[in-house]
């Protein structure tokens, strides 16, 4: 092959006996059978597809069919390309896009001085206009951005457990004192919320038996875990996914989602991953009846931190 | 054919047809008289395209683009933006009766209900993963090659901002069926929005429309996902696509390559033919994952409720990092003067990000500054005549890969049977020092490629020559003049790429019967 094939020509004013305009191939009807059979291969896989899909086929079979006829026809068709067609290599000038001095000089002086000599003539309307017009826009935002949603006010900060609040599980039904064996460990909403996004989303809070001594997690909260029943909010406070897992051995909470651990005996604190702060814990009370119910409210916000949440 | 397009004008060619060129050649004429689509139309179909592997890769996430725009039409025609609950009946037993969102109920029967819908999901949710995919491989390509240097900042920018948007797409994308596993990830981007410091608040109650979760959500992610976003991604590859056509290709330094030329195939008929099977083939390799690569299988995960949690929730690959980085970053938490900044969240989640994407954009503009190289370049660098910027790229990727591994701890521990403890701290110091480990090993081996002779060039062969006297002789044959990459000799190399000078030696074409 001589070095002169190997040069780059311009496509333009190419005669047609030009090497250039050779295909690559040594054989090309080799290779044009070759490329017949991917072609026949992939338009029976396309008829395949089109059969499948008129008996509803399961899906790996139209994946299959489908998949196979584009796939073959595409190999074939770059077969063709590269083998069969003009090998090249072809060149083309690239003149540079910048313009001359006296191009870009008359840009500018028409951005500049026809521009400037208009507006500097009319410096109150000139002003006026941009004012107005800064204005409209700040001002279009208002609609657009207030009517995305509600104020946050104080919705963070509360839940709706209240006092008295009866502890039900997802079924709704309320819990006894006697229906926990110790260690295991139930998911709770305040009675009337289970089936709401809002008591799924807020309220939700784990209700773990430790044992049956009245469990004092930290000071100031002799009265909160009548008979071994603690209660912590079931959101991480890392990201608000809910705290899942319940390592019964090592009497810890772990989240799914970062591998944050809280220990339920030392008041829910982190022992492990990024959550910051303990899981706020749920003051609860045994009725005369043996019902377990809520003291009050959280005394804090539950779920991840958040600029206004303020020091807790 | 010009004289062919001059002889339009007259009555008796219209009739005649366009002579020689036929009925084709008449369109040519009845467009041109219009339009004037004869000269422009030329050019378009002589441009030409250079042939190298790693200019396929902005190919691969064009076409899967497409693959997305098919199936997600598809899509849109069953599945329903919706939160309100109802129950479920449908094929798949296991949830029969269970209450869920219309959001997921649609999705369960698209997938089971509808022909090839299954198919069409699972190939949409593919294309999404091999488009995010080939745009991070393509884009390494063109900082690597310096391929973004003047005068192709612009399109850097907009390649960094496609970037952007096909990840936020992918995530708002995988949330739509209201699973489990997307719902938990909606309740963690919502919580990042809320840790934004002073506005954090009102960002997730604009977002969500009001408190976790509620039910704007669902509809808002579907039109941000189906129209706004790639209603910009698809204005934004027209430019993109604009501005290669602008200022054409780039091409790496070889025979005959210049800073004024470009040397390849023809738009017309080779990268035609090429580009449309390579077409066929990126749909193709889609369709048989679809069909033989299960992906999402939202009705084993189950609808979302967000008192429930799965083990092992991890977001799609492309949100992985973010995840690792969440995952391993120390619980610092700030509270003080009535406010907390939970920058156990800030810091990973939004500060990281930020100032990675930050970098990328402003990349171009830092190397032309520390290299003071304001020249404009359409030859490429080899990877090892950059040696910082190459080691800078690698240090990223490499920073970014062990994120992604630790977004992964709890399974790993498992895995391995190790105690997450060891796990969490061994990512943690992988992951700072995986960049510092990367940047010099990396430099090293730019350097050591530039000393080697001919590292990065083709090779030269051998010439075995017989004596008079039998005697067996090989030569290296000469390098061919235009291997040397005496191109670069027009630019000034900046000094902070010491060593880089490739050495011109001046090769004299010698004995070449030997084909390379």
């Amino acid at each position: 092959m001589s070095d002169e094939s190997r040069t780059p020509v311009a496509l333009a004013g190419l005669r047609a006996d030009d090497p250039h305009l050779e295909p690559s191939a040594r054989n090309p009807h080799v290779v044009e059978a070759v490329i017949a059979g991917l072609m026949v291969v992939g338009t029976l896989f396309t008829a395949g597809f089109g059969a499948a899909f008129w008996v509803n086929a399961k899906p790996w079979v139209l994946g299959a069919t489908l998949g196979g006829g584009l796939l073959f026809l595409g190999l074939g068709l770059i077969a063709w390309g590269k083998y069969l067609m003009p090998r090249g290599p072809f060149v083309e000038e690239r003149h540079p896009l910048a313009n001359d001095e006296a191009e870009r000089e008359g840009l500018a002086s028409v951005l500049v001085d026809r521009g400037a000599s208009i507006v500097k003539r009319r410096p109150l309307l000139g002003g006026l206009l941009g004012g107005g017009m800064g204005i409209f826009g700040i001002v279009a935002l208002f609609p657009l951005l207030r009517s995305l949603g509600p104020l946050p006010k104080g919705t963070l900060f509360h839940t709706d457990w209240r006092k008295g609040s009866y502890l039900v599980d997802q079924t709704g039904r309320r819990i006894h004192q006697g229906d926990l064996a110790v260690g295991s460990i139930v998911t709770v909403f305040p009675e009337g919320t289970e089936n709401t996004d809002r008591g799924q989303a807020v309220d939700q809070t784990v209700l773990i038996r430790l044992s049956n001594e009245n469990y004092v997690t930290e000071k100031g909260r002799a009265t909160w875990g009548p008979k071994g029943y603690v209660a912590y909010s079931k959101l991480c406070t890392h990201l608000g996914c809910p705290v899942g897992l319940y390592e019964q051995q090592l009497q810890m909470l772990v989240c799914p989602c970062h591998q944050s651990m809280f220990n339920v005996t030392d008041g829910a604190m982190p022992t492990f991953g990024p959550a910051p702060r303990p899981l706020p814990q749920l003051p609860l009370y045994i009725d005369a009846e043996g019902y377990l119910r809520a003291q009050a409210d959280y005394d804090q916000p539950v779920g991840p931190g958040f600029w206004e949440r303020g020091r807790s | 054919m010009s004289d062919v397009a001059g002889a339009a004008t007259t009555k008796r060619a219209r009739r005649n047809g366009a002579g020689r060129y036929g009925r084709l050649g008449q369109v040519v004429n009845e467009l041109d008289d219009r339009l004037g689509v004869a000269k422009g139309g030329r050019t378009f179909l002589d441009k030409i395209f250079p042939d190298h592997w790693s200019f396929m890769l902005g190919e691969i996430a064009l076409y899967s683009f497409l693959v997305l725009l098919v199936t997600g039409i598809f899509l849109t025609l069953y599945y329903v933006p919706s939160s309100a609950v109802v129950t479920y009946h449908g094929p798949y037993l296991p949830l029969d009766g269970q209450r869920v969102t219309q959001a997921f109920a649609s999705t369960v029967n698209l997938s089971f209900s509808v022909r090839a819908g299954l198919l069409m999901r699972q190939m949409h949710h593919w294309a999404c993963d091999i488009f995010v995919g080939a745009l991070v491989v393509h884009m390494a390509r063109v900082f690597f090659t310096g391929a973004f240097r003047k005068p192709r900042e612009l399109n850097w920018t907009i390649g960094v901002t496609l970037l952007t948007l096909a990840i936020a797409n992918g995530f708002l994308g995988y949330s739509l069926p209201d699973d489990l596993v997307s719902g938990t990830g909606i309740r963690i981007a919502y919580s990042i929005l809320l840790s934004v410091p002073l506005v954090g608040t009102y960002l997730a109650f604009w977002v969500f429309g009001g408190n976790f979760p509620g039910t704007a959500v669902i509809p808002r992610f579907f039109i941000l996902h189906v129209l706004i976003i790639p209603l910009v991604i698809l204005g934004l590859v027209g430019v993109h696509l604009a501005l290669l056509v602008r200022q054409k290709h780039t091409q790496f330094p070889g025979p005959g390559r210049e800073e004024n030329n470009v040397v390849g195939s023809p738009m017309f008929p080779v990268f035609m033919a090429k580009t449309t099977g390579y077409l066929f083939g990126v749909s193709g390799v889609i369709a048989l994952l679809g069909a033989f690569a299960q992906i999402n299988p939202i009705w084993q995960f189950g609808p979302y409720d967000a008192s429930r949690i799965s083990y092992a929730v991890q977001p799609d690959f492309y949100m992985a990092f973010l995840d690792g980085a969440l995952r391993i970053f120390p619980s610092w938490s700030f509270m003080g003067f009535g406010h907390t900044i939970p920058l156990e969240v800030t810091i990973p989640a939004v500060i990281f990000p930020g100032l990675l994407f930050g970098l990328a954009y402003a990349w171009p503009a830092l190397e032309r500054r520390v290299t003071g190289d304001h020249a404009i370049h359409h030859l490429l660098d080899r990877p090892s005549w950059r040696p910082k910027r190459t080691a800078a790229g690698v240090a990223a990727l490499a920073l970014l890969s062990a994120l992604f591994i630790a977004s992964s701890t709890d399974v790993i521990a498992n895995f391995f049977h190790v105690s997450l403890n060891t796990v969490l701290w061994a990512m943690r110091f992988i992951v700072i020092l995986s960049p510092f480990v990367a940047y010099p090993i990396t430099y090293k081996i730019c350097r050591e490629l530039q000393g080697v002779h001919g590292a990065g060039k083709r090779k030269t062969p051998n010439l075995v020559l017989r004596t008079d006297e039998g005697e067996y002789v090989a030569e290296p044959t000469p390098a061919y003049p235009e291997d040397v990459y005496h191109e670069l000799e027009p630019t000034p190399v900046p000094t902070f790429i010491e060593g880089a000078e490739v050495e011109a030696e001046a090769a004299t074409p010698g004995v070449r019967v030997v084909e390379r």
